[in-house]
């Protein structure tokens, strides 16, 4: 699979992870590498084979509609970088 | 160019559960900002959803009120995106295997006729939380308590043909999920939300057009405004020869127009995959069953037993079980005071406009079913007269609540003493030599026009209070 | 003191030989001492572990001391902790004090064990060298140019470095079998489901699970009967009774089915490991088991499969850290694009970010099918032959890791030679099978170890197997040349 530096960039938007200028190569090197290794997935056959994304294939569990947790805003935004009135604070979201 | 519109709608309702989707902390409306936002609700490291059984059940019995197929095997997704209102940097929502399939409801058009409109899918979701943006000094405030709330979405099929008859399906959806007692469907505080797809294409054209998405619309009357305004844009934009824009739309109520997120165009990815977090939730057979027996009277089955019971139409009949609460008050009503035509016809009329005049909902009426129901047995035991009613009912609207001592008071008995009437009748005609000479002269067809004359007479001599039906009679015999 | 299991620290202390306060002070004074040589330890809980220690002590001056009232461990620093703080390794979380408790090491605290600390760790669990942690690599302590393996690289080097007489691991691709190989140590990554994952910070939610580090197969199945059970804060957690497993430790293993998968000792295997290993198995031999040869005819094609869904869960399990509510937030951001990209781009570490990559790459529209799907596809097949071969054999055995414990920096620049040296754990964590690694031998003075796969739940199996092997080898006692 050809990976390009506008690829990874773009992948590198969808994760929203800034990459430095000077590492956008070796970035780009390295997750080629690994997707080559990734590539070697392709040499079986895997028609009518069902995905499997849980390994003991269970069923879901269900809880009873109960309410169980108090509130701890405090508590929990005493770890937040900022925050106001309650709110946590990011920078103005443009509408 | 004659043009029709081709719109589909999402609808989400908030399920009404205690406690969240995945998580133990409340849903109730109107808390302090983030006190009802718990661990899992913010995405702390480590912590893990478990999913609400209320969910379910309530997703299920929406399912089997539209006839629609469950899913017995439905599976939980990721949808990938950041937004500060979503913790985990994705929605858990259900794409591949919704709880609920291919289903249908019927609808009904002003021209008394129903149509049925298909409905895609329907499936779980958590709401995410609120973004605040007044100024927290240029910086946007964020609200999580909502983050988690169970969500609903009910998709539908471009088969709806105009505003009308989008809010027609909203008011039926909106009826449907209040009968089930699902939701609040308290479209003011969000527990339902509609974002309306609406394209345009020439008249016969099978091909759809390009579509515009509106976002978040939150009542009946902006549902219809927007997509009003938005087949006209979309005209205008094709009629100048431009080309319409696949992009999300936001309405705007108080300038009445739609206009577009750019800031939000950027084609999202959304990166579904089944969420690692959650197993598969199976429905069993016997579970199945047990939501089936448990179901209320559906809105389609009340209409087709006033149909059957109350020989109503089958426009009447949809009109009146829209709604529950509307359906119990016709039917109480209706029961009380033995004429359900006549129940029908002032729920409709009377009742309808007042309530709309005033923004009322039935349940906040001040009448109630049984005040209506023994005024409406004055009028059928002619105590009083179609007039007389419309008066009493004025007096019981504005919070009287004795319908007897109304009709007393303001004197609305009708003269049924036929000395009386006849009295009133005796001296009409002495007044009135002239158009008696008319009459006598004239054969039974014409006779049947001019008898109006003289009952109007009568019963503005009257003030109203004579039965029109006996003061016909009557004059018939002194005229003849 | 240090040199005892926690089976002979729980007679010592119900001996009265000597308290836990005096046996928490002395692991106390070992880290202190030793661990700059090591860096096992991100956070010592010093102070309250001391706390907790007198309190132990009191319940068994009282007479109300359960089993393992004042014994020490360590946890990896992935766990959260109600004021220890947890960091999985990352600057992300370098500050980072959970406001609840994982159930793991609620149960520790339940049956009145001591924290010592939380232990070091590659960052997010991502790697296979604890070269990747932010607070720097961990040395082994068999040879300190030498790393750990990982991700519980300093779970395994502390107790290696006997700074603990016990520590919990994860292992979402060999992330407790390899550390334990390389450190010489015994590790069981249990049956997916057995362990509560809530409080456990996320890598990959279908392959991680929980298990104990420790010096012996008996001190991991009395450690085990502590940290498995059902959780309902866990939808993914398995409701099923857990067996007392140390009952079984003691039964023969006459008739015992033994399978070694020929791919697991195909190339890349050192000569050396594999000669350990083939001593091992006759040991097994001995004690009465049969051996054959088996076939896992699709583990070449688990390194790429995992290597797919790992990074994919991965990508989305770790998008919640955005620098809104908690965790590291970058400086003066210019707007929310910038505060996201700058926060989690100076927050993440190297190897974090490749995999968040490669994770988001594989869901994205158009590589779905041919990333994420393709790799299910292949973890069915993986799971089949596994399925297979437990019709034939009672346990399957194999290397757990290619070679002994590599140069640290050697594989720093080569990601897909680091990913090759899981090539005989990661199945395991596809599959969702309890597996183990104990040491089995010394090649050029340092550890090997012997990895045993079991079916579904069959801990207790692996334990004893493990258990016998113990009664009649020394392995799990040999004790780094450098140590003190």
């Amino acid at each position: 699979m050809a990976l390009d530096r506008s690829d990874v960039e773009g992948i590198a938007h969808l994760a929203r992870i800034a990459i430095n200028e000077q590492d956008i190569e070796n970035t780009t090197a390295t997750l080629k590498d690994i997707l080559h290794m990734v590539d070697q997935m392709q040499a079986v056959n895997t028609d009518n084979i069902e995905p499997l994304a849980h390994p003991l294939e269970l069923v879901q569990r269900l809880r009873s509609d109960e309410v169980t947790e108090a509130n701890q805003r405090d508590h929990f935004q005493q770890l937040a970088p900022q925050t106001e009135n309650g709110l946590y604070l990011v920078p103005k979201v443009i509408e | 160019m004659q043009w029709e519109a081709v719109i589909g709608l999402e609808v989400h309702v908030q399920l009404a559960t205690k406690s969240k989707i995945f998580s133990g902390a409340s849903t109730a409306f109107g808390a302090e900002p983030n006190t009802q936002a718990c661990a899992v609700d913010l995405g702390l490291p480590g912590v893990l959803p478990v999913l609400n059984a209320e969910v379910v059940r309530m997703a299920v019995m929406f399912g089997l009120g539209i006839h629609a197929h469950i899913n017995q095997t439905n599976i939980f997704a990721r949808k990938n995106y950041f937004y500060p209102d979503l913790p985990k940097g994705y929605q858990t929502s259900q794409m591949d295997l919704p709880i609920v399939g291919k289903g249908y409801v019927d609808i009904p058009l002003d021209n008394g006729e129903m149509k049925r409109i298909g409905v895609t899918r329907a499936h779980l979701e958590e709401d995410a939380g609120k973004s605040l943006h007044e100024d927290f000094h240029g910086m946007t405030g964020i609200d999580l308590n909502r983050a988690g709330t169970p969500l609903l979405e009910i998709v539908s099929e471009p088969e709806l043909c105009s505003a009308k008859e989008a809010v027609a399906y909203l008011k039926y959806i909106h009826g449907l999920i209040r009968y089930l007692g699902i939701s609040d469907g308290n479209m003011a505080q969000g527990s339902m939300r509609c974002d309306a797809n609406v394209s345009i294409r020439p008249k016969g054209e099978t091909t759809l057009g390009t579509r515009a998405e509106i976002k978040n619309v939150n009542s009946f009357r902006f549902i219809e405004k927007a997509i009003n305004f938005e087949i006209e844009r979309q005209i205008d934009v094709l009629e100048a020869g431009g080309k319409v824009v696949q992009e999300t739309r936001l309405y705007d109520s108080e300038r009445d127009e739609t206009r577009s997120m750019r800031g939000k165009e950027e084609a999202n990815d959304y990166r579904y995959f089944p969420c690692p977090d959650l197993l598969p939730v199976v429905i069993s057979d016997e579970d199945l069953r047990a939501i089936k027996e448990a179901l209320p009277e559906l809105p389609e089955q009340k209409r087709q037993r006033f149909m059957d019971k109350f020989k109503l139409s089958e426009y009447d009949a949809t009109i009146l079980t829209e709604e529950r609460e509307t359906a119990e008050y016709f039917e109480q009503v209706a029961s009380q005071c033995g004429d359900a035509k006549l129940a029908a016809n002032w729920m409709m009329g009377e009742i309808a406009a007042r309530l709309n005049k005033n923004n009322l909902e039935i349940t906040e009426s001040p009448v109630p079913a049984d005040r209506l129901a023994k005024l409406l047995s004055r009028l059928k035991d002619q105590t009083i007269n179609g007039k007389g009613a419309k008066t009493a009912f004025e007096a019981l609207w504005e919070g009287a609540d004795d319908v007897d001592a109304v009709i007393e008071a303001k004197g609305l008995k009708q003269v049924t003493d036929t000395h009386a009437i006849a009295a009133i009748i005796d001296d009409i005609i002495a007044k009135h030599p002239e158009q008696v000479e008319q009459y006598k002269a004239a054969d039974d067809a014409k006779r049947k026009k001019m008898i109006g004359f003289f009952v109007g007479q009568v019963m503005k001599a009257s003030k109203g209070s004579a039965n029109p039906g006996q003061v016909n009679q009557l004059l018939q015999q002194k005229l003849s | 003191m240090h040199e005892l299991t926690i089976a002979e620290l729980v007679q010592g202390l119900a001996d009265k030989k000597f308290s836990s306060v005096e046996l928490t002070q002395h692991y106390i004074s070992r880290i202190n001492q030793l661990d700059k040589k090591y860096n096992s330890f991100i956070t010592v809980n010093e102070d309250e572990a001391l706390n907790q220690a007198k309190q132990a002590d009191q319940l068994r001056a009282n007479g109300q001391a359960n089993q393992f009232a004042g014994i020490p461990v360590a946890h990896k620093d992935i766990f959260c902790t109600k004021g220890i703080k947890t960091t999985c390794g990352s600057k992300m979380l370098a500050n980072f004090v959970a406001p609840y408790e994982s159930t793991v090491t609620e149960k520790f605290s339940q049956a009145n064990f001591i924290t010592l600390g939380k232990t070091n760790m590659d960052e997010f669990a991502m790697g296979s060298s604890n070269e990747t942690s932010h607070f720097g690599s961990v040395c082994n302590p068999w040879d300190t140019k030498r790393v750990p393996g990982g991700s519980s690289g300093g779970s395994a080097a502390a107790v290696a470095a006997q700074l603990t007489p016990a520590a919990t691991g994860t292992d979402t691709g060999g992330s407790i079998r390899q550390p334990a190989a390389l450190c010489g140590i015994t590790g069981i990554k249990p049956t997916y489901g057995r362990v509560s994952r809530w409080g456990m910070i996320a890598f990959a939610s279908s392959l991680d699970q929980a298990g104990p580090m420790t010096r012996t197969a008996e001190d991991a199945a009395l450690l085990l009967n502590v940290m498995s059970g059902f959780d309902c804060k866990d939808s993914t957690c398995v409701d099923q009774p857990v067996p007392d497993y140390t009952e079984s430790l003691n039964q023969p293993l006459t008739g015992l089915r033994i399978g070694l998968p020929k791919e697991y000792f195909s190339a890349g295997i050192d000569s050396n490991v594999s000669k350990a290993i083939h001593a091992a198995l006759d040991v097994y031999r001995q004690l009465g088991a049969t051996i054959k040869e088996v076939s896992l005819p699709h583990t070449a094609l688990s390194l790429p499969a995992y290597y797919v869904i790992a990074p994919a869960e991965a990508s989305s399990n770790l998008s919640r850290f955005d620098g809104v509510r908690y965790g590291y937030r970058c400086e003066t951001p210019e707007n929310l694009e910038d505060l996201y990209k700058r926060s989690r781009g100076e927050g993440f570490g190297a190897e974090v970010k490749r995999r968040i990559l490669v994770g988001t790459y594989a869901l994205s529209a158009g590589y779905y099918d041919a990333y994420y799907i393709k790799a299910q596809k292949i973890r069915r097949l993986v799971k089949q032959d596994f399925t297979d071969v437990f019709n034939e054999v009672d346990v399957i055995m194999s290397p757990t890791a290619p070679t002994t414990a590599f140069n640290l920096g050697e594989k720093m620049d080569d990601p897909v030679a680091m990913y090759a040296s899981d090539i005989n754990t990661i199945a395991v964590n596809l599959a969702g099978l309890p597996a183990m690694s104990i040491p089995a031998g010394l090649v050029d003075g340092l550890p090997v170890g012997l990895q045993m796969i079991g079916n579904y739940f069959a801990e207790a199996k692996l334990l004893q197997v493990a258990h016998q092997f113990q009664q009649a080898t020394d392995w799990h006692r040999q004790r780094p040349t450098a140590l003190d």
